[in-house]
This record gives C-alpha cells, structure tokens and sequence, in this order.
C-alpha cells in the first residue's frame, strides 16, 4: 500500500472535481488530502465519501492567494514532515504551474497531465498523450521519491463508487516563504463559465462561423446545455475568438463527455486537442470534411441553420 | 542585461506522428523540425526587452540532437546575438533538460537578468522546464505569459489562467518568463539577418560538459502508440432545409438515450 496525497485545488471553499477522479482511482492505498485554505464542510464530506483519510488544510503567512513559490514551499515542508510516496493534482492552470517547481524542491520526477493511471502493487504506471494527444506513451517514474503527478481533468470520470473513509480534517500551519512573484490583480474573463479544459460540454466553432458576432448562436446553445465555448486554430487567426478560446495542439486539449464542432473542417492540429472527447457532433456543409471521421453523430448541413434548431431541440428537451 | 531564451526543436504541426517499431519514440526520419511555436514569442519578447535596455545581449539556448539547428538559427536570424547547444538524444526528460539550460547558463560565464521560454513544448506538452529551472536557480517563475512591462528590476506580468482571466504579477528579476502566444508577434527573419545569423557564435557543448546523466532521468516513457480508433460514427445529411429539423431531433434523441451525454 503507497502512502499518497492528493492536492485539492479549491475555488471558493469547494474541491475542484479532479480530485474526486483521482481518489477514485487511489482507492485501497492509504490516501490523505492536502489544500490551501478553507474547504467547506460539503466538499469535506465528498472527501471523505471517496476515500481521505486526513483532511490537511495548510494555512498561513502569504498563503491567501496563489504564488507557485509560496503554494509550492508550503506544500514541501508539509510532505517532508510526512513522507509520501506519490502526491498527485488535477493539470489544471495553477497545477501544472506549481507541480513541476514542488519536484524541484525533491530533484524528483513529476509526470504531466495524464490521462490514466494504475498502480502494480506500489508502482506507478500512466498514460500520457504526446504531440498534443496524436500519440500515447506509458510514462513511470525514477528516481527519488515522493513521485509527483498532475492529472487531466475529466479524463478519469468521476468514481463508479464510494469507498469510506475517516476524513479527519486539520488545520495545519504553513509558510509561502520568500515570494519573489507576487499577483497584484485578478482580471477576470469574459467567460464566467467553466474553464475548456475543465467543461463537460463544449460547442465550439471554426472559420465557417464568418465573423466574431456570429460566436453569438454558439453562446446561445451553450447556455441551454452549460456548455463553454471554445475555437479552431482558423478561427482564432481569422479574429473571430480570442486565443484562451482556441482548442488543438497550439491551444487547450480537452476531453469533455460531449464536443459540438460546428463550422470546423477538422485539421490534425485541431483534431489532436479534441480527439479524447467522449461523444462528438460535427456539423459541417462538407461532407468529405475530415471532422467527420472522428464525429460519433456527424450533420451534414449549415451551421446557421442547424445552430438554432438544436438549441431550440435542447431548450424542449430539458424544458427550458 | 544578460538575456537568456530557451528553444525546442519540435515536428511540424500538421505532422502526422508515428511510433517507431519497438514503440521506444517516434518515427523521425520524415519530420520536418521546427523552432516550437511559442518560443518563438520567446525570442521575440528576447528582443524587445534587448531593444529597451542598451547593452544587452540575447542567448539563445537548446538541448537537442545536431540533425539539424533550425530552431537556434531561426532565433539568431530573428535578431538573437549567440547560441548554445547542448547536444543529447530528443528524449531527455523535463529534468534532464532544466539542469542541462542550467549547466548551459552557468558555462556562458554570464549571470541571467531574464530567462525566456516558451509556455509548453508542443510534443511532450509536459509543461514544467521553465518552472523547474526557475526552481533550480532560485528564481521566480511565471508561466503562460500574455502581457510583459519592465520597470528596471521590476517586471509586470500578466498570466492567463481558466476562463481567460488574467493574474497580474509583480516581479522581481531576474526571473523566468514562459510565454504564450499574444504576448507579442513575433518577427520574421529577414534575408540580411539570416545570412548575419551564419556568422554568429554557436558554442556546441556535450551533456557531460553540463553534468547531466542518464542518473538524472526522472520520467521513463515507453510503448508509444497511437490513440485508439473510434468505430465511424452515423452520419446524417442536411443540406435541404426540409431534413433538418428531423435530423436536428433525431440527433438531440440519439444524445440523450444512446450516447446518454445530456
């Protein structure tokens, strides 16, 4: 049995989703969480449904907003006090960010954004996709331990089961240390939606879309179905989409249980950061379009026709 | 100000990637190999900053094999003043890498003011050299950079995060920028400065030189293959207007019962 932890990013005091996916998948090792900051008491008890032990809430000096140098410092002092074999997080923004600096401190490996994993007995074996998902390897790792690993949301699904555990919650004290990159200010988005990499629904558009305005029934089909709205490469360069919006090999690579692509032809480089979805639609006015190979329900038509009626078509089906 | 940036030697994007035959790496022979699309906002960041701030050079850094050195006479054709290769196999880890810039760094005798890079390599997609060599030389790290202001040794930095937000960091140099694309647009070599970039210093160092091993290794990839297929999907033709709304329901009906998706 390894001795894991799994970092629990929070947003608002609540435990972003990955985390759940990847105590489902640690299951009958013996298995703590760590935060920073507060986690309220519902997500203190999907923690425990799925399988903490502990519940270590680190706090204190520089930690009430994100630094990678104080997350990853305050984190190092927690896990040397404890000793852990493996210690995973979600690949989401802040993540991947401070994963790779918190090996640092160790000179021990970290694998990025797999995709799945499992354990041999103690060891460790993932999947992880390469050149933006065209091909998978099987990633281990050596060396020193702890083994550190960051997980791409959404791509193990949430846990089939339940697996009990005490969840015993602390408060821990921790330190950011020396902070030499301080946030001063928090722009938000435009989006308030979820993040791409983290949507469970997509719909996203291509050059067919003409113009930005026209982004506008994307955003209306997205509303009925909670979706978020993303990009292809043309349509971004064309100036239709920010870059943040842009999905494929030199943007996000996404895996939600359901892709709209709609006015999208399907060029390799998109097709690699979208080709792990669960369930594709593709709508298009070209039949040979190579979207269409990787669409589970392909629609042969025009977007700004077939938009419309499938948000009305949705907006009837969930009696919005 | 001694201005480092970092490169990587990547396959083209519209690559179409082949596992070799005993699944150890990729087929290589057919790849054409460019400069990674966004160290190219690396070096361009590089220059504006060496364009703001008199005497400073750029140094523009890879480790790589010596198939071809494409990536650094891209950049010093851009405009960067010198070259550093370390010479390795393409499959060193994130590790290996960092501590390879690092020995890189240190062997050009020259203390960093700033360390560019870009945001990710697009064909390991690892995302963690330029935080794990801020790391290894005690520096700041800020990734996924789309806004860069300098004021002497203080930086503004502007990284983007989920939905498009924006963090704003104060800096401290030096530090270590990677950079994604929007940060700038990044120039193109022109004739003079690529027949310039012929004639300037490309140091060629081994990894024995930077004190790197295969002991350095931390993550071992292996059984490279290509993702599964997925069985062809239905296809549904909607061109005349009249089908469409049949079509449309039909499809809604097919998400919700067979592919139990909304």
């Amino acid at each position: 049995m390894a001795k894991i932890l799994v970092f629990a990013e929070t947003h608002d005091q609540k435990v972003k989703p990955v985390t759940y996916e990847i105590l489902g998948k640690v299951k009958g090792h013996n298995v703590d969480v760590a935060s920073i900051g507060d986690i309220d008491s519902e997500s203190q008890a999907s923690l425990a449904k799925y399988g903490a032990a502990n519940i270590h809430k680190l706090k204190g000096a520089g930690l009430e907003q994100y630094s990678p140098e104080g997350y990853a410092h305050a984190l190092k002092g927690f896990i040397e006090a404890q000793g852990y074999d493996y210690v995973f997080s979600g690949a989401t923004a802040s993540g991947k960010d401070f994963f790779p600096r918190l090996a640092g401190h160790f000179n021990a490996g970290c694998a990025s954004d797999v995709t799945n994993f499992q354990f041999d007995g103690d060891n460790f074996a993932g999947t992880k996709p390469l050149f933006a998902g065209k091909c998978l390897a099987k990633v281990e790792l050596t060396g020193p331990k702890p083994y550190f690993i960051t997980v791409r949301p959404n791509a193990l699904g949430m846990p089939e089961s339940e697996s009990p555990a005490a969840g015993n919650a602390t408060d821990d004290n921790a330190t950011a240390g020396d902070l030499k990159a301080i946030i001063k200010e928090v722009i938000k988005g435009a989006s308030e939606k979820v993040d791409l990499t983290e949507a469970n629904i997509i719909v996203s558009g291509g050059r067919a879309m003409k113009n930005a305005e026209n982004f506008a029934i994307l955003n209306e089909l997205a509303d009925v179905i909670g979706a978020t709205v993303g990009a292809s490469r043309a349509a971004v360069d064309s100036g239709y989409a920010p870059h943040s919006m842009q999905v494929g090999q030199t943007g996000k690579t996404v895996s939600p249980s359901l892709y709209i692509a709609c006015g999208i032809s399907g060029a390799i480089q998109h097709l690699a950061g979208m080709r792990t979805s669960k369930v594709i639609v593709a709508i298009n006015t070209d039949p040979d379009a190579p979207i269409f190979s990787k669409a589970d329900y392909g629609i042969v038509g025009d977007l700004f026709k077939i938009v419309p009626l499938l948000t009305q078509e949705f907006k009837n089906l969930l009696g919005k | 100000m001694n201005i480092f940036v970092c490169v990587k030697q990547v396959p083209d994007t519209e690559t179409k990637v082949q596992p070799n035959s005993d699944g150890s790496f990729i087929e290589t022979n057919a790849i054409k190999w460019i400069m990674n699309p966004y160290d190219e906002f690396a070096v361009e960041q590089a220059l504006l900053v060496k364009a703001a701030n008199s005497d400073s050079t750029v140094t523009v850094l890879r480790v790589g094999s010596v198939k071809d050195t494409e990536a650094l006479r891209t950049a010093m054709a851009m405009g960067a003043d010198e070259a550093i290769l370390v010479e390795a196999e393409d499959n060193l880890d994130s590790y290996m890498t960092a501590k390879a810039l690092k020995g890189a760094i240190e062997k050009s005798g020259k203390t960093p003011d700033l360390i560019l890079s870009g945001k990710q390599a697009i064909d390991s997609d690892a995302l963690q050299v330029p935080q794990l060599l801020a790391q290894m030389l005690g520096l700041p790290s800020v990734s996924v950079v789309v806004g860069f202001e300098q004021n002497g040794d203080k930086l503004q930095i502007k990284r983007e995060v989920e939905g498009g937000s924006l963090e704003v960091y104060e800096v401290t140099s030096p530090a270590v920028i990677a950079c994604n694309k929007g940060i700038n647009t990044p120039r193109y070599a022109s004739l003079p400065g690529i027949m310039k970039a012929k004639k300037k210093p490309l140091t060629q160092l081994s990894l024995g030189d930077v004190s790197v091993s295969e002991e350095d290794r931390r993550v071992k990839y292996s059984d490279y293959k290509l993702p599964p297929e997925k069985p062809a999907g239905k296809k549904f033709e909607a061109m005349d207007e009249a089908q469409a709304p049949g079509v449309v329901k039909e499809v809604v009906g097919l998400l919700r019962n067979e592919a139990k998706v909304i």
